[in-house]
């Protein structure tokens, strides 16, 4: 079993704790893991990605190579399609059609939305509005991991226990909120399948 | 046992921890910051009494932890790769003095330039001082290479160079700690005159490091890092260096490479098995991160004529980061081809945060700037060095940490007044104050503006030198009073502060500004913590 993923996103977005939590799924069940990912200059709003590799055998290289990407998952919609040369061909494009928009040339939402519908295996939600729904602006992230939870090779009562321990600090509403988020988000995923 | 998940930075401050460690000196710069700040969290490492700090920049760094090393201690410094610009001096000099506890220097190249200004290569800052260099290929091996450094470095009473570069630094995987070394008693040198670099002792020094040159050459050729793997394909002898040797592994599913491969992790480079794989291969690859400094050792040293394939000879990008697609093309492997980013992505640039207090004192600025002409305004590195672009375009260079204050006053020395400097508050502590010195010597006709926003902004919201601290240093320089001014950039104080930009401005002499208020990043930090400790 090895699988690629790439995160992607904008500075100051969070994907570090979608990764934290794949990154601790994987490890609990004994797993290898390698992510890389990006500190400094970028973090200002700019955008950022980070390679996330797991295996049952031993990872050589902690960047992805192009078009080997099992999975991208986008917490922003144009940055989902700025990893594309990295997607294997029959890989899946999981991501947030909300769009973070922070400069003056943006594209038009509509146009990105058809590029992404594109994509033969892709999976496209408002994870803000979803999140917003459930009464947690803030699990927009997770919801984010959820859809693409069963497109992970990782047991889904793995990311729960893994989501348990990333938010054990914060109390037993903040933990029972976001569980919340990631199975909404891989309920609408499983559903947006069989359409 | 279980395995820990970190960054290669963070296996590098674990090991040191687990390796006897007495103390840690760093400035912060990407991509090493994270190793002084896994310490500066760790638990463990307050447990033994581990000194851990922010230093005012890499050569008062450096030489606090050679001070360390004299007494006995295990002492490391980190720093990015500009920053041994900085600390050359010691660290050459270290070369000479040697060490007594172990001292390793720990130094995070940024091929690419991520976050930096240039992709110097540490590894001939190793090779100029005569020092072992070791460059760890993965995590586990970043953890390792501390132990195994700090033995090296008192096996030999020399200070030991650690490289690696962005994606190690930066990059998590399991690993698995080995045991625990206890610090080490205070035992100063027996020579109480080795470290007296005058000329007649430094001869003698020096000397003592000469004749270790070829012990540390035979390290490298015994090194367990620098490892010979068999091939029967001879028409290609491949050496690869640190992570490169992942690229290639990556290319390899099956992990059977056909050629023979000497994969590199310590320094000098170890002649006799380099040897072997001269003469037993038709041609050589090179892959290393960084500059062809391999390559080009091999081609001078081996030179008899054999074809060296590398950044030189145009197999890879002569500049830029490795990456696994890099390495397959250099194999001559066929490349699959992939799909393309739709026309309509767009750049997303970095930029100042929304509300950032930088933006406000270059609104300011700009508008007290209006009526003279352009490019006068010298900047230097930190958050604040995004006002170089839209909409602000408020500086116009941006060169080495503290250059700000010394470019603007070589330019006014030219006549070409006035000339103003934009430096941050960390940025002045780190390299200001001496250019600073100068000017006011010299009565320079400069405007400072020393931008307060109380934090190391830039790499992630460190604790400043500078803080509470600006004022008094600026008239101890001798900057007059009347001349050291304190603002508030604010939206709200905006003609308040034009114009105290346009009077300062037009004096003819050094005049401070000093815009204050808090990183707003880092204010956010402050209040969820003071939330939490309510
Ligand atoms: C010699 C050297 N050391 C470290 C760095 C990394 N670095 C870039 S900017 C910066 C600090 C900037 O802090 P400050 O001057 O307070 O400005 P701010 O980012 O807070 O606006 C650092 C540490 C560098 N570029 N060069
Ligand atoms: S991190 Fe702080 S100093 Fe840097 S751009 Fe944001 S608000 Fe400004």
């Amino acid at each position: 079993m090895k699988q690629d993923i790439i995160l992607a996103g904008v500075g100051g977005q969070g994907i570090l704790s979608i990764a934290a939590s794949i990154g601790m799924a994987a490890i609990n069940a004994g797993l290898h893991l390698k992510q890389a990912e990006v500190h400094g200059m970028s973090q200002r709003g700019g955008d950022v990605h980070s390679d996330l590799r797991i295996s049952d055998k031993e990872i050589a290289s902690d960047l992805i190579p192009q078009g080997k990407a099992d999975i991208i998952i986008s917490v922003e919609p144009m940055e989902s399609l700025r990893y594309l040369p990295m997607l294997a061909p029959d890989g899946w494009v999981i991501t947030n059609t909300n769009p973070h928009v922070n400069i003056p040339n943006y594209p038009d939402i509509q146009d990105i939305i058809k590029e992404i519908r594109a994509i033969p295996n892709h999976i496209a939600l408002d994870a803000n509005k979803i999140a917003n729904d459930l009464g947690s602006r803030r699990s927009a992230n997770i919801v984010m991991l959820g859809a693409a939870s069963p497109f992970i090779n990782l047991e889904y009562e793995r990311l729960e226990k893994a989501i348990r321990n990333i938010f054990k600090t914060k109390g037993e509403k903040i933990i029972e909120t976001n569980l919340k988020a990631l199975k909404t988000g891989c309920e609408f995923a499983k559903n947006y399948i069989k359409k | 046992m279980k395995k820990l998940l970190l960054l290669g930075d963070e296996a590098i401050a674990q090991g040191a921890i687990d390796a006897g460690l007495s103390g840690i000196y760093a400035y912060p710069g990407t991509p090493s910051t994270e190793i002084m700040e896994y310490v500066l969290k760790s638990k463990e490492a307050k447990e033994k009494n581990i000194r851990s700090g922010w230093a005012a920049n890499e050569k008062t760094a450096m030489e606090a932890s050679l001070g360390m090393s004299y007494t006995g201690k295990r002492a490391m410094v980190c720093m990015k790769h500009v920053g041994l610009n900085v600390a050359a001096d010691p660290f050459i000099n270290s070369a000479i003095t040697g060490a007594i506890g172990g001292l390793i220097v720990v130094v995070a190249d940024d091929p690419s330039m991520h976050s930096s200004q240039n992709e110097q290569d540490s590894r001939f800052y190793g090779k100029f001082a005569m020092i072992p260099t070791l460059e760890p290929a993965n995590q586990q091996e970043a953890y390792d290479m501390i132990h195994y450094g700090f033995g090296l470095s008192e096996k030999f009473g020399t200070p030991v160079l650690v490289r690696l570069s962005t994606r190690l630094a930066h990059s998590r995987a399991g690993i698995e700690r080995k045991d625990i070394r206890e610090q080490n008693e205070i035992h100063l040198p027996g020579d109480l005159k080795q470290f007296i670099l005058l000329p007649a002792n430094a001869r003698r020094r020096y000397k003592i490091l000469l004749q270790n040159q070829p012990h540390f050459e035979e390290e490298s050729d015994n090194s367990v890092l620098n490892r010979y793997f068999e091939g029967s394909d001879k028409s290609l002898g491949i050496i690869a260096c640190g992570i490169a040797y992942n690229y290639l592994l990556e290319n390899h599913p099956d992990r059977n490479i056909p050629f023979p491969v000497l994969k590199l992790g310590q320094y000098p480079i170890p002649y006799s098995k380099m040897e072997r794989l001269y003469n037993e291969c038709k041609e050589i690859l090179v892959l290393e991160d960084g500059y062809p400094f391999v390559e080009e050792i091999i081609k001078s040293y081996f030179g008899l004529g054999k074809k060296i394939k590398g950044r030189l000879d145009g197999t890879i990008p002569r500049d830029g980061e490795l990456n696994p697609n890099i390495v397959e093309k250099a194999l001559g492997m066929e490349i699959a081809e992939t799909r393309t980013i739709p026309e309509l992505v767009a750049n997303r640039p970095p930029k100042l945060c929304d509300g950032c207090p930088h933006i406000y004192s270059y609104n300011a600025l700009n508008e007290a700037l209006a009526e003279y002409t352009k490019g006068r305004v010298f900047s230097d590195i930190g958050c604040y060095t995004l006002g170089a672009l839209k909409p602000y375009e408020a500086i116009n260079t941006c060169v080495d940490m503290g250059a700000s204050i010394t470019m603007a006053k070589g330019a006014a020395d030219a006549g070409f007044t006035p000339t103003i400097a934009v430096i941050g508050d960390s940025t002045f502590t780190h390299s200001g104050m001496t250019g600073l010195l100068d000017a006011v010597n010299d009565n320079s006709s400069i405007t400072v503006v020393i931008l307060d926003n109380s934090t190391v902004a830039m790499t992630g919201g460190q604790k400043s030198s500078a803080t509470d601290k600006i004022e008094a240093i600026c008239e101890a320089l001798g900057v007059e009073k009347d001349h050291i001014i304190v603002m508030d950039p604010s939206p709200k104080q905006h003609e308040k502060n034009t114009k105290i930009f346009k009077k300062e401005i037009e004096y003819k002499g050094v005049s401070v500004i000093i815009p204050r208020r808090e990183c707003i990043q880092t204010a956010a930090k402050r209040l969820k913590k003071e939330k939490r400790n309510l």
